[in-house]
């Protein structure tokens, strides 16, 4: 009995790789292997496009890695990533989250709404960012204000008006001129996570929900209670998701501000491409993103950890 | 039941899967020829298939492939066309800015094939600006054909804002501070800047580099005559930060679309930028000389800062003899005068009908004639690649910082790091 | 939640519509400068209704668009559908059927979303040349499927995970295997995950340039090229570029309101979960 488990077992995790292999070898070339190539660009002395073609295998250790954490650019980008990345998911679980439990109630011309929100995910970010930079682009203060600050003006708003992105203020690291950025960036994708929490609710048992007002509980401990720990799943993915996206936000950055006045909204990202297409440093292009990996896998790690912990 | 099932539609699957993958076998044709640019919307679309259209006439059997890939100025395209020449896929020929972006890049690397001798046996080589051919030029061989040029010193003024505050187009250095000052007293913007895009502050500091340095010492810096400590680069930061002064403060929130524009809108007086401005303020309705006046910027007289874009012929190119072809096209007098007037740029050639260009490209091209030609560092024609971006970042910190000395000592460094 | 006072409709009402304006402003800004002239388009008159209506910006870059759409389509489809389904065996293998070590290849399949493309663009070139890819439309459906797998196993993983094991078990007494629970069971009540995955990878993948340049040649170009070469190298028409922006986006929306339906009906058997 014992062995004839064990064999089924076996079998069965024989299966299960074979589901997975696809994936698995496919993933070992595009992702592993071009990491693994990557990693070794960024232990050379590549920084030229002559060196990279001759292809000699000078290994100069963490030169590159040492260079990049002294440069003034590197670090405003590690703050502008960290800043960004935070205040980008909060915002867009906020929104998606608060859209998506009233749209789940159905009010008239949910139907509609839920479309506009996911819409400008559907837009290319190279005309986003154009519009975008549009709207925040501050004018000259206080005479001439442009954009928002000039609908500020007009809705008798006008001590809202500042210079958006233009702004080299920054408070703890935190660039101010980022908030424009951020903005953007949730009104592109909140939507999103409007939708991955909506298609959850509707896989919620609404007898439980009933039940649980039955038993007088409020509206809030409802959803602290019961929504959001049975949705923590999908919370937890949208939280990825949007890691990802942030890490990523490089189409819209780039047509939205560039890397600003100062660098003030520089990413990683922006300083790669580059780092790698426009000087032809190859060895410190690839170096940012062993760093970027770097920062990703200790931002996923104690997510991994504590969702294997659960099961 | 089951497992059929789940078979047949595992066979669907590898079928459609098999029938996607049968299209990559894309079979190749021997009579085209692909011709990489840049060269998208606007009217440099329209030049090039003008251009085309001429190679067509000329070789009615050769299919041109127009392989373009638009955005940043080039910066999309540069990236793509090198991806495709380390992946030892190269188009026939493609558009590359001459001087360093041609020879760093491509030259040194052994990837192009020397077409001097093709330019002897057409006839062609003397009827080029010889100063132009030296861009494209190393160790004594030509690489590249000079299809347009673009002028970098030029500043255009509202004439309007001009005459209503009675200014005077500024001669040399000093008036044009005066006359910046006086115009900041009013309510218009003296000097439009709009750099979102680096570049731009770069492209205004090139100038003034060359104002300060003259003509030959900006062109010794790149070949070690002039040294990068020289006390009159300090200078040209010092008179640089002094722009910036007069610039419109939400410069870093446009582009230099809209700095043009606030010329045009009477918002401005001044915009220094290349002659592409020409051609987008003719776009906007607006006649040279009329409207809008131009001058070379300040202290910079009788030195063209020159931007050309120029055709090469790439080592293992698929069809190196249609290649030829369409370099000859490019080097020809009905190609270069079909192409540039669209383009809305001058000629390489030196022997073209000027009766084909507006009054503002006659003056170019007189000037282009008899004055020193200064590749520009911004558009990738005077120094490797690593030192623009480098240079872009400097310029960029000091408009924010005004910080005279470090910038100028980090000019020094990125010299000795990508330059020499 | 369904009884509600008038205040607190007022409030629901009040709070989707502030939400609906931040969403329509800049697409107001948008479709207006669409609808310029090129010499009416400037940042200060941008919120402006346009002085004269023009559909030259639609036309323009219909033109140009229209050639690329078919490509655009014979990508997106095929790597939407091939991505979405691998990611759903994956996600039900690794939440159902673990094994000794799963979980760690689970984090390292996962971990594959965080590369940043733009780093492995020349080894990827490469590799596609190799395997006699590069340049062709299934080179670039291939790349989207490989890059797309960790978000979608991710996402179906997430919502299965919430599947009791009692059922697989049951299900496995009674003789079913691996492959007759998924079809049976799993995959019947994956529609709204399913729904999430589809928008999107179609959406990120109709929408992807970076790999769409660089790894097709001029006859398999997907749309997204194409609209970014409505840009000059140095002059921009907006208009005609906000034109094709809109254009390009129709796709994605109609894939919104085809699949949107399957939120409303909440069609999933509540049972299930919870």
């Amino acid at each position: 009995m014992e062995g004839f488990y064990m064999k089924r077992k076996h079998k069965e995790s024989l299966t299960s790789l074979a589901i997975l292999s696809p994936s698995i070898i496919t993933l070992a070339i595009f992702v592993y292997g071009f990491i693994g190539r990557s990693v070794q660009i960024s232990l050379l002395d590549w920084d030229t496009f002559t060196k990279f073609i001759m292809g000699a295998k000078d290994y100069v250790g963490l030169e590159n890695y040492i260079g990049l954490f002294q440069e003034e650019r590197f670090q405003t980008d590690l703050w502008n990533t960290l800043y960004f990345t935070l205040f980008f998911i909060l915002g867009c679980l906020a929104i998606g989250i608060l859209l998506s439990l009233i749209l789940n109630n159905k009010p008239k011309g949910s139907y509609f709404l839920q479309n506009l929100y996911l819409f400008p995910m559907a837009i290319s970010f190279v005309v986003t960012g154009t519009v975008w930079r549009w709207i925040f682009s501050p004018g000259r203060l206080p005479n001439d204000p442009r954009g928002i600050n000039l609908l500020f003006e007009r809705l008798g708003l006008g001590s809202l008006q500042w210079g958006w992105f233009t702004s080299t203020f920054s408070f703890l690291n935190f660039n101010v001129a980022l908030i424009a950025v951020i903005i953007a960036a949730v009104w592109q994708f909140s939507g999103y996570t409007m939708a991955m929490w909506l298609a959850g609710l509707r896989g919620i048992d609404q007898q439980l929900i009933e039940a649980a007002r039955i038993d007088g509980a409020s509206k809030w401990q409802i959803f602290t209670q019961i929504l959001f720990p049975i949705q923590k799943p999908i919370t937890l993915s949208a939280i990825i998701v949007l890691a990802h996206v942030s890490l990523k936000a490089f189409a819209l950055i780039y047509s939205m501000t560039g890397s600003g006045p100062n660098n003030v909204t520089d990413i990683p990202a922006v300083y790669m491409f580059e780092a790698t297409f426009r000087s032809n440093r190859y060895s410190t292009g690839s170096a940012i993103a062993i760093v970027l990996l770097a920062m990703v896998g200790l931002l996923i790690i104690p997510y991994l950890v504590n969702s294997f912990k659960e099961e | 039941m089951l497992l059929k099932k789940s078979a047949l539609l595992s066979v669907i699957l590898m079928v459609t899967l098999m029938f996607v993958f049968s299209f990559s076998a894309l079979a190749q044709n021997e009579n085209e020829v692909e011709i990489f640019s840049w060269w998208t919307g606007g009217g440099e679309e329209e030049g090039l298939n003008a251009l085309i259209d001429v190679f067509n006439e000329n070789y009615p059997n050769i299919e041109v492939i127009n392989a373009t890939v638009a955005g940043g100025a080039g910066a999309n395209a540069k990236a793509v066309l090198k991806t495709r020449m380390v992946g030892g896929n190269p188009p026939d020929s493609f558009q590359v800015h001459g001087g360093a972006e041609l020879i760093n890049t491509y030259v040194e690397t052994g990837m192009m094939e020397p077409i001097t001798g093709l330019l002897e046996e057409w006839g062609v080589k003397d009827k080029f600006n010889q100063q132009i051919l030296e861009l494209s030029s190393y160790e004594g061989e030509i690489y590249s054909i000079p299809l347009n040029v673009h002028r970098g010193n030029v500043m255009f003024s509202n004439k309007q804002v001009l005459a209503e505050h009675n200014i005077e187009p500024p001669t040399d250095m000093e008036s044009f501070l005066t006359v910046l000052e006086e115009l900041s007293q009013t309510d218009v913007v003296p000097l439009a800047l709009g750099d979102t895009n680096k570049w731009t502050a770069t492209h205004i500091f090139e100038t003034i580099l060359v104002a300060k340095l003259g003509a030959e010492g900006y062109n010794g810096l790149w070949n070690g005559e002039t040294a990068a400590d020289d006390p009159r680069i300090r200078e040209a930061f010092v008179y640089f930060d002094k722009l910036m002064q007069y610039v419109n403060e939400d410069h870093s929130a446009l582009t230099w679309q809209d700095a043009t524009q606030m010329v045009r809108d009477g918002e401005a007086a001044f915009n220094i930028m290349g002659d592409w401005a020409e051609g987008y303020l003719k776009t906007l309705g607006w006649t040279p000389g009329k409207q809008f006046g131009w001058l070379t910027v300040p202290g910079t007289k009788g030195t063209f800062m020159v931007i050309t874009d120029t055709f090469g012929l790439p080592k293992g190119a698929p069809h190196p003899e249609n290649a030829k072809k369409w370099l000859k096209t490019v080097a020809s007098l009905e190609g270069q005068d079909t192409f540039n007037p669209i383009k809305g740029s001058i000629p390489a050639r030196l022997d073209a009908d000027k009766s084909k260009y507006d009054v503002y490209l006659t003056d170019s091209m007189n000037d282009f004639a008899k004055n020193t030609l200064t590749p520009s560092i911004a558009h990738g024609s005077a120094a490797p690649e690593g030192f623009i971006t480098a240079l872009n970042d400097n310029i960029n910190g000091l408009v924010t910082t005004g910080d005279i000395e470090g910038s100028f000592e980090e000019f020094q460094k990125d010299m000795a790091e990508y330059v020499r | 939640m369904n009884r509600k006072t008038p205040k607190e409709k007022l409030m629901t009402y009040l709070i989707l519509f502030v939400f609906a304006v931040f969403f329509i402003v800049p697409m107001y800004v948008l479709l207006s400068t669409s609808l310029k002239t090129f010499a009416n388009v400037s940042i200060q008159t941008m919120w402006q209704l346009p002085s004269e209506y023009s559909f030259a910006g639609f036309v323009e870059a219909f033109k140009e668009l229209a050639p690329n759409v078919f490509n655009s389509f014979y990508l997106v489809i095929p790597a939407t559908l091939i991505s979405a389904m691998l990611g759903s065996l994956n996600g039900y293998v690794l939440s159902h059927w673990k094994f000794k070590g799963s979980d760690t290849l689970f984090a390292l399949i996962l971990f594959g979303m965080f590369i940043p493309y733009q780093s492995v663009l020349f080894p990827l070139v490469q590799f596609m040349q190799t395997i006699g890819l590069y340049g062709s439309i299934p080179g670039l459906i291939l790349v989207h499927v490989v890059y797309g797998l960790p978000i979608t196993t991710l996402m179906f993983r997430n919502y299965y995970k919430d599947v009791p094991k009692a059922l697989t078990e049951a299900a496995k007494v009674d003789g079913a295997n691996i492959f007759s629970i998924y079809r049976y069971i799993f995959f019947p009540i994956s529609i709204p995950s399913f729904v999430v995955v589809f928008i999107w990878q179609f959406t990120n993948i109709w929408n992807e340039f970076l790999f769409a340049v660089t790894l097709t040649k001029t006859q398999s170009q997907p749309i997204t090229v194409a609209l970014v070469n409505l840009a000059g190298s140095q002059v921009v028409q907006w208009n005609v570029q906000m034109a094709g922006a809109l254009l390009t986006a129709l796709p994605p929306l109609i894939v919104y309101i085809l699949f949107g339906k399957y939120f409303i009906k909440g069609m999933l058997a509540g049972s299930v979960k919870g």
